[in-house]
């Protein structure tokens, strides 16, 4: 069982899902205040969507300055899984952990409602669950997704493999490359701007994303497989 | 002197490289309102920023430092910064 932190900012809204989500697929989710300093011997962290500080200035901006990101800065650079889901992806480019930034959608229209999208990398913390290539159908809600990198950045990250997730079928907001989610050259720390908290069970209309939650426990169940032994081929913890 | 009371205008613009929608959408506006001659329109930030320091210069490079961590973001912004009096 993994242990995530789910961080919550004046304006975040959708803690509440992400925590029952990371729940739903087996871990030990808790909520951390922006103000809070430590992080509880976190394994993962979850920055959820919302709008911090009311988006002022530049989405993310002034979250980025929440007494938080310094251990969350702290456990990503120790190789600690994070993952921010929309407002969180902003915040993690404004503090410097995820390359290119969050700008206006082009047509300026808040976007709310579902997309296609395909994972293109499942060697991270949050996809590795699922099939390469596999297209799945998730929510987004934002006005800020317009995903944007000078050309040296965004080469590096085709080149590297740091796009996670792809629009496929449409782009819905002028993003570079059609990415709706990236990683960072670790692969520890991965943005994404669709919401898997909302698409994680059947009578939310598809679970698409539950695997974005599965997937650290997945990996946690590799690691430590010593821990675990096969009954009638299910793995159950001893 | 030793020091005093600076005000430092800030101006913050989305870079020139990247889409401006806002921009865009003002310039279509302007255009409906029966300006044709409008060729271009870019939307940007305007701050005033009230500072104490002992020089102008020193004044001047405060608000560089505060534009480079915060004001402006490095990947999409350019900024300048004016100094009175």
């Amino acid at each position: 069982m993994q242990r995530v932190a789910v961080v919550v900012f004046p304006g975040s809204n959708c803690d509440a899902d992400t925590l029952d989500a990371a729940r739903a697929a087996g871990s030990d989710a808790y909520y951390v205040w922006h103000k809070d300093t430590d992080l509880q011997r976190a394994d993962a962290v979850i920055l959820p969507g919302g709008f911090s500080y009311g988006d002022y200035l530049r989405s993310g901006a002034i979250a980025r300055f929440s007494p938080v990101l310094r251990a969350v800065t702290a456990h990503a650079r120790a190789g600690g899984a994070v993952l921010g889901i929309c407002n969180g992806f902003q915040i993690l480019c404004e503090a410097g952990l995820l390359p290119g930034a969050l700008m206006r959608n082009a047509r300026l229209k808040f976007l709310s409602r579902p997309v296609r999208v395909r994972v293109e990398a499942t060697d991270t913390p949050f996809t590795a669950s699922y099939e390469r290539g596999a297209e799945l159908t998730l929510p987004i809600a934002h006005g800020d997704g317009r995903y944007v990198a000078d050309s040296q950045t965004a080469a590096e990250l085709e080149a590297n493999g740091q796009v996670v997730l792809r629009y496929v079928t449409e782009n819905p907001n002028g993003s570079l490359h059609d990415i709706s989610g990236v990683c960072n050259a670790g692969r520890n720390v991965v943005g994404i701007m669709p919401h898997p908290e909302r698409r994680n069970a059947q009578v939310l209309g598809g679970q698409d994303g539950a695997r974005v939650f599965l997937s650290l426990e997945a990996r946690n169940a590799t690691q430590h497989v010593g821990d675990l032994r096969a009954v009638d081929g299910r793995h159950l913890r001893v | 002197m030793s020091g005093g009371a600076y005000t430092v205008e800030i101006r913050v613009m989305p870079r020139a490289s990247l889409l401006d929608p806002q921009g865009q959408a003002v310039q279509h506006a302007l255009q409906a309102l029966g300006f044709g001659e409008v060729a271009s329109v870019r939307a940007g930030k305007h701050l005033v920023v009230q500072v104490q320091a002992a020089t102008r210069e020193e004044a001047a490079a405060k608000a560089r430092t505060m534009c480079d961590r915060l004001l402006a973001n490095p990947v999409t912004e350019d900024y300048e910064c004016s100094v009175s009096p």
